[in-house]
């Protein structure tokens, strides 16, 4: 194992170039720039062997993915925004075709206004696309998760595209010393891909037809069970992986929950700075606690009830708005895993971070402060708190 | 899974016909074999006889071009009972 000093669009670029990916198609965009960029250096001074296919747009570029995920290729992408906006309709053709694609998403806010800062709009606006979603807190987690990503996305029994995602700019440019593996540990846990159909002109196949009424839903239920098994596969990964890095994941990260009152759930880079806020609450003797979801997608019904169950009240942190819903994409995935447990806590709904919005923390620990008084009263003072807007 | 269709040539398994709500019937009687129906056919789905037209019912969709064109009225179009 070496420390490196890494940025997390860095950390993903070495990770894929240890994963010895086929082919990558790719389309430049702010922040996940750096990590195409870097990746064709290694191409371009032969350190892999992968074929670097050039496009013309991020519509193109995933196409091109899905084309050779087809043809049984370890294939990664990546993008960010805009780009995954363009990407929208073939996002559903790679899982649809249940093509194992790896795609890094350096989360960044949607235009208009335009924007190139860190927000989750991108990643939640292509939620219900069938993709498995993992969310990274920094660049050694965007280098774990690349990492695990392609063994869980090609596992027979997943079969489904995953997107990696990290913050943009908080962990796409930020240097960090990141705990790599040596290129034999990663070969050895990370084995070519077994495709489970292969391009063989001695025996063709179709793919992408036509499929109507008589048979277009049961290949979306079979997308339905993927999407189960993809829960289960993970512990399987995470526990394989932790035997060759040493470091453990899951589908989320607690703190501070054994005997929390008031806790916080957030998805990515923010889990840091709310488990710094509350290691300082619970020195004074403040009963907080900090749930970060690793796994957004399948949603992890079971352990979010299990971490959330037992508090009084939760603050479900939203990095993006669902416009005219009465919560943000999280704190609804929140509430619908929480409302059928026999207590259910109560619950309000952070949106923050809009646009690349700093949050700092003093703005968390206002949060737990409402939480903490939600958990003692019983009563939410606010559903939806905008948390730093001018307003 | 992912929707592959692993043999070669099974488009010729597909039988579009069964999108049909109405039925074209032949009445040989009035059928003078004058191939209108045969021209017009959008779907290849009129059968040649030596004496009158057949319908290929596999392929034959029930758009009723051909009980439209038919000059002698020898076609008629009946209802699909599912």
């Amino acid at each position: 194992m070496t420390i490196v000093g890494l940025t997390g669009d860095e950390a993903v670029a070495y990770a894929v170039k240890q994963s010895r990916v086929d082919i990558v198609a790719a389309y430049p965009i702010t922040p996940q720039t750096i990590i195409v960029e870097r990746f064709s250096k290694y191409v371009a001074d032969g350190e892999v062997q992968t074929g670097y296919v050039c496009v013309e747009s991020e519509h193109s570029a995933l196409s091109a993915c899905i084309g050779a995920s087809l043809t049984g290729a370890r294939v990664f992408t990546a993008t960010s925004s805009q780009g995954l906006a363009l990407m929208h309709e073939m996002l559903y053709v790679a899982s649809g075709l249940r093509c194992p694609i790896v795609m890094g998403v350096a989360n960044r806010a949607l235009s208009a206004p335009i924007n190139i800062h860190g927000d989750h709009s991108d990643m939640m606006g292509s939620r219900d696309s069938g993709w498995v979603q993992i969310y990274a807190e920094n660049a050694q987690e965007a280098y774990d998760w690349t990492l695990q990503a392609f063994k869980l996305a090609e596992d027979k029994d997943v079969q489904l595209p995953v997107s990696v995602n990290l913050d943009g700019f908080i962990i796409t440019h930020c240097m960090e010393g990141v705990d790599t593996l040596e290129d034999e540990a990663v070969s050895q846990f990370l084995q070519t891909r077994k495709p489970l159909f292969t391009v063989d002109p001695e025996k063709p196949i179709t793919v992408g037809a036509l499929c109507f009424t008589d048979y277009y839903y049961e290949f979306k239920r079979q997308q339905v069970e993927a999407m189960q098994n993809a829960r289960g596969v993970l512990d399987k990964v995470c526990k394989e992986y932790k035997g060759v890095a040493g470091r453990h994941y899951g589908v989320l990260e607690t703190f501070g929950m054994e005997d929390a009152e008031a806790a916080v759930i957030c998805l990515g880079s923010t889990a840091g700075t709310a488990r710094e806020v509350a290691r300082k609450l619970r020195a004074q003797g403040r009963k907080v606690g900090v749930v970060k979801l690793w796994l957004y997608r399948p949603f992890p019904n079971e352990d979010v009830g299990a971490a959330l169950g037992h508090v009084k009240a939760v603050a479900v942190f939203d990095k993006a708005i669902s416009f005219g819903a009465r919560y943000g994409a999280l704190c609804s995935d929140v509430v619908s895993a929480l409302h059928t447990l026999k207590e259910c806590p109560k619950i309000f709904n952070v949106v923050f971070g809009l646009g690349g919005r700093d949050v700092q923390p003093a703005d968390i620990e206002l949060i737990f402060n409402e939480a903490l008084e939600a958990a003692k009263t019983g009563l939410v003072k606010e559903e939806t708190v905008f948390l730093g807007v001018r307003e | 899974m992912g929707a592959v269709v692993v043999e070669a040539g099974s488009s010729l398994k597909y039988k579009t016909g069964d999108w049909r709500a109405f039925r074209p019937i032949v009445d040989k009687g009035k059928c003078v074999n004058c191939l209108l129906c045969w021209i017009y056919c959008p779907d290849s789905s009129i059968i040649r006889k030596e004496k009158w037209v057949e319908v290929n019912y596999d392929y034959c969709k029930g758009c009723g071009i051909c009980a439209h064109e038919c000059p002698t009225k020898a076609i008629e179009m009946v209802e699909e009972q599912k």
